[in-house]
């Protein structure tokens, strides 16, 4: 699938719900489809820090993708980071560095990615988007 | 016989006196993604009664001018409403004299006056006591001074119902002791510290004494000359009054003995190259043009709790605060931070293993308005070694059916993870 479409396929997912906790159930749910950073990992240097919830986040590359693992102590955002990682993870690093992700919009949770949210999450797409130019120099290298 | 006692006994508001209060406050009747607000969070800042507003509004369409510089008759009119509201938050502390009440952008800048003002008096080695209750306000200040100066900071632990550990406290003031900084009423843990005990201690040792009344004079009467404090500091934004206004008010002869802070005009007698002189008290401290709005608004917010009365107001919020207490620990998995016997209506809980975060974001989509994290009080976290809290405050207008929506919001949550 490509970014576009895994992006619409959350989207339409998220469209089934017309209540916030229903949406935010939904979340939580996708929180335990994250792929987990190793507990070993939970350090300081795979720390994004946020204000009031932490979050950590590691790639690899294999086959010319890159693969996230990732985790967070409070839930919401470890589901909305599970949303980041399935539609991100897998892809190219070009591809991830040259997305927009509008489908946080789209699914009204826009907020939880603006800067001043204090949750880490917008240092963590930076990051994520750090990790794949990364590869992409090394790969050139 | 045993005479009648005169006190009324502890009651909440009547539901038609609580829509009369509501009522006064615009901000309350709005919606939040389609619910109706529930606000509490009262302890960052409190909602703005409609007089508030007006009298900003007053102030900018008939007689808006600077004060105490003109002679022409808007100059002199702003310059007497706003040393009306002097007067006015004189008589709500009951000070002495007006003179000692200066208006600041908010408690964080009064102490920052005090700590560089203090700054220059103390002597190396000389210790400054604080509580590990205090809000980040009342403790980078002096931090910064002691490290700028080599002064020391002391701290008095808390106990773990939230209480000032006293018998710590009394071996820390020592002779070294020159400042007691402490807050009244803890933001985060709801405590209100027996201080009239401690200012007294701290005066048998020589020591001037500074309250921190941030989160103590929307809800308890205050009465500086008899608490004896020598300083007492205070936002006016969570008292109903408008943002970047303060109070710091001192002794008279604490104020003359301290430096001006802030130089510029209005706080000069006369300046020349060679030397300035300072202006009297309250001018010395008040350098630049005040924020006049603000001060009226602050004013006009008084006039609202004098006219409801501060001691209905402290029966009504010690009703919601019991009632509060009793469903929250009805359920199961939940820890309150602060049980004090003797606190305001601010209840800092965590539920279960729940982040606070996810508490947060989700009473939000309910439309409860709820603080979350640290409250500026990173040391307490560190006491009882957590994350972070929910903290729900509350304050006059808020009512025993909103706690009934909070409650079932918080059962809904529950089930959520
Ligand atoms: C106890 C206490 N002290 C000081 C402050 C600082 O107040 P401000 O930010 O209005 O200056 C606060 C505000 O949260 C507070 O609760």
């Amino acid at each position: 699938m490509s970014i576009a479409e895994k992006e619409k396929e959350v989207i339409e997912e998220f469209e089934l719900f017309n209540d916030w906790m229903d949406k935010y159930e939904h979340i939580i749910e996708q929180s335990r489809q994250l792929p987990l950073i190793d507990e070993l990992q939970k350090t300081d240097e795979y720390l994004v820090r946020g204000c009031q919830s932490k979050v950590w986040l590691n790639a690899t590359f294999k086959d010319g993708c890159v693969y996230f693992t990732a985790d967070s102590d409070a839930v919401i955002t470890k589901g909305i980071i599970a949303l980041l990682v399935r539609v991100l993870s897998g892809e190219k690093p070009e591809v991830i560095i040259e997305s927009q992700l509008s489908f946080i919009d789209r699914i009204g949770l826009k907020e939880h990615l603006t800067p001043n949210r204090a949750n880490g999450l917008a240092s963590m797409v930076k990051l994520m988007k750090t990790f794949a130019l990364g590869f992409k120099l090394k790969q050139q290298a | 016989m045993m005479p009648d006692t005169p006190t009324k006994p502890l009651r909440a508001f009547t539901a038609i006196e609580s829509e009369q209060i509501r009522s006064l406050f615009p901000i309350l009747g709005r919606q939040i993604y389609g619910k109706q607000l529930v606000y509490f969070d009262n302890g960052a800042t409190t909602q703005k009664p409609q007089r508030v507003l007006d009298s900003i509004q007053n102030y900018y369409t008939t007689y808006n001018s600077n004060v105490h510089r003109g002679v022409h008759f808007l100059s002199q009119q702003a310059t007497d409403v706003m040393e009306d509201a002097r007067k006015t938050i004189q008589e709500f502390i009951n000070a002495k004299q007006a003179e000692e009440i200066i208006f600041t952008s908010g408690a964080t800048e009064s102490i920052n006056l005090l700590a560089s003002s203090f700054s220059q008096l103390l002597a190396k080695g000389d210790e400054i006591l604080i509580s590990a209750m205090e809000h980040h306000a009342n403790i980078v200040p002096w931090q910064m001074i002691c490290e700028r100066y080599g002064y020391h900071l002391r701290v008095i632990p808390i106990l773990d119902n939230g209480d000032l550990d006293l018998i710590a406290f009394d071996k820390l003031i020592t002779p070294k002791t020159k400042l007691l900084s402490v807050v009244q009423v803890s933001n985060t843990l709801g405590t209100i510290n027996p201080i009239k005990q401690l200012i007294d201690k701290a005066h048998q040792n020589n020591t001037a004494v500074i309250i921190d009344g941030s989160q103590a004079v929307q809800h308890l009467k205050i009465d500086v000359q008899e608490l004896d404090c020598d300083f007492y500091v205070f936002s006016g934004h969570k008292l109903y009054g408008p943002t970047g206004t303060g109070v710091l008010y001192g002794k008279k002869n604490r104020l003359e003995q301290l430096p001006p802070y802030k130089g510029g005009g209005d706080m000069i007698k006369e300046v020349s190259f060679e030397k300035t002189t300072y202006n009297d008290l309250p001018f010395k401290f008040e350098a630049g043009t005040p924020n006049i709005e603000g001060i009226i608004g602050l004013a006009e917010a008084i006039h609202f709790i004098n006219h409801t009365g501060i001691a209905s107001i402290a029966n009504h919020e010690a009703d919601l605060l019991n009632y509060f207490t009793d469903k929250l620990r009805a359920i199961p998995g939940i820890r309150i931070f602060g049980e004090s016997s003797n606190k305001i209506a601010v209840i800092s809980f965590l539920l279960r293993d729940i982040h606070p975060y996810d508490i947060g974001v989700l009473l939000d989509k309910m439309g409860i308005a709820v603080r979350t994290g640290h409250h500026c009080t990173q040391p307490i976290m560190q006491r009882y070694q957590i994350p972070g809290t929910v903290r729900a405050s509350l304050a006059v207008y808020n009512t025993r059916a909103e706690i009934d929506v909070f409650i079932d919001a918080l059962h809904r949550i529950n089930k959520m993870f």
